[in-house]
């Protein structure tokens, strides 16, 4: 009985060194500041860029401000040969947080998770 | 700002868009650069019904095998051929008619006719098949379920599915498995004030894009003048393509 409420107890003590996954690393994206506050953009780009589809799919408005392309021009991630990686790797701007959190999405089955070359 | 200066500096940007491509016309000359510029629309403003976009196509100009608007859409939109033929996206093709009694032929490229009554959004369950104010029939694709009602309910034949995962596409034109999608009439392009990609191609001049409600721009006025067709006119679905000599 000891031996089980000891083993107890240490589970309980190491809990949180094991429950906490390494944090994952945010690449930092081109120049000095988001579109938004960058708390704001954690929790709310999703809203962004929902709101922003359905102004340049149904109404033709193309600004950059919270265009889905212009994410990706700006956060994107150079591999190991020095081209972009896609969304496939885990190095990706949006892979990192999303694989962390393990929240899967599906808006590079159509758009592009890689910048233009043009 | 109140609203009436704000009105003052959309007025203001509208008259020196316009000098700008007035002047810009009469120094460089070619037309299709003052057309340009002047359609141009900034990208903060919404579509409006003001415009509808049209396109007629001189069958008379068009050559047997030619294939450079089909190629232009390709390229330009990123379809890539994946090895089966049946399932291959087209957004556009060139047909030819034969006339049975004389043997006369004649070449046309048919793509999606941008009805201003369109049958596809008349069936489309979700909404996702629907006409942009300036007459452009498009999917969004963001609520596209692939039911295909869309591509039964087209007269013309003009729209494809997609049935297998896709890669590395356009970021001006996204496309993916699952979904339905159709002849933009390169709305990224035209968005720019540009011409579709297909139009820009053609070296016979056989296809001329531009506002049909502008009683002034090129295309009103050839429609004016010449005699034009309405595929399935028959059918009153007020086509954004036209044809001549067929």
């Amino acid at each position: 009985m000891r031996i089980m409420l000891r083993i107890v107890l240490l589970l309980m003590c190491a809990a949180p060194v094991w429950a906490a996954a390494p944090m994952p690393e945010i690449p930092k994206g081109k120049g000095e500041q988001c579109v938004e506050d960058t708390a704001l953009m954690r929790t709310n780009h999703m809203e962004f860029i929902l709101h922003q589809r359905d102004e340049t799919v149904h109404r033709g408005i193309r600004t950059k401000k919270h265009s889905l392309k212009e994410c990706i021009e700006c956060h994107a991630v150079a591999g190991d040969d020095g081209m972009p990686v896609s969304v496939q790797s885990p190095k990706h701007f949006c892979s990192v947080c999303h694989r962390y959190a393990a929240v899967s999405i599906d808006c590079f089955q159509c758009h592009n998770s890689k910048p233009q070359t043009k | 700002m109140d609203k009436s200066d704000n009105n003052i500096d959309q007025y203001r940007r509208r008259f020196l868009e316009r000098s700008t491509a007035i002047a810009a016309g009469g120094l460089l000359a070619p037309g299709v650069l003052l057309h340009a510029i002047a359609n141009a629309r900034p990208a903060d403003e919404a579509v409006t019904g003001k415009v509808r976009w049209g396109m007629l196509i001189d069958s008379n100009k068009c050559k047997t095998g030619c294939n450079k608007c089909v190629q232009a859409c390709e390229t330009e939109n990123g379809l890539k051929r994946t090895g089966r033929p049946d399932i291959d996206a087209q957004w556009i093709r060139k047909v030819t008619l034969k006339q049975k009694q004389t043997g006369h032929t004649t070449s046309l490229p048919m793509l999606c006719q941008h009805c201003a009554e369109p049958p596809c959004v008349d069936v489309c369950p979700t909404g996702a098949s629907f006409k942009r104010a300036d007459g452009i029939v498009l999917v969004d694709k963001h609520i596209c379920i692939g039911c295909r009602y869309c591509m039964m309910a087209c007269p013309y034949k003009a729209r494809s599915f997609i049935h297998e995962d896709l890669s590395d596409q356009k970021a001006h034109a996204p496309r993916g498995k699952g979904t339905v999608e159709s002849c933009t009439f390169c709305v990224h392009r035209v968005d720019k004030g540009e011409s579709p990609a297909c139009v820009s191609a053609c070296d016979e001049g056989a296809m001329t894009f531009g506002d049909m409600n502008d009683p002034a721009s090129e295309i009103s006025q050839r429609l004016r003048e010449v005699q034009s067709t309405e595929i399935r006119g028959d059918l009153g679905l007020n086509l954004g393509v036209r044809y001549q000599g067929i």
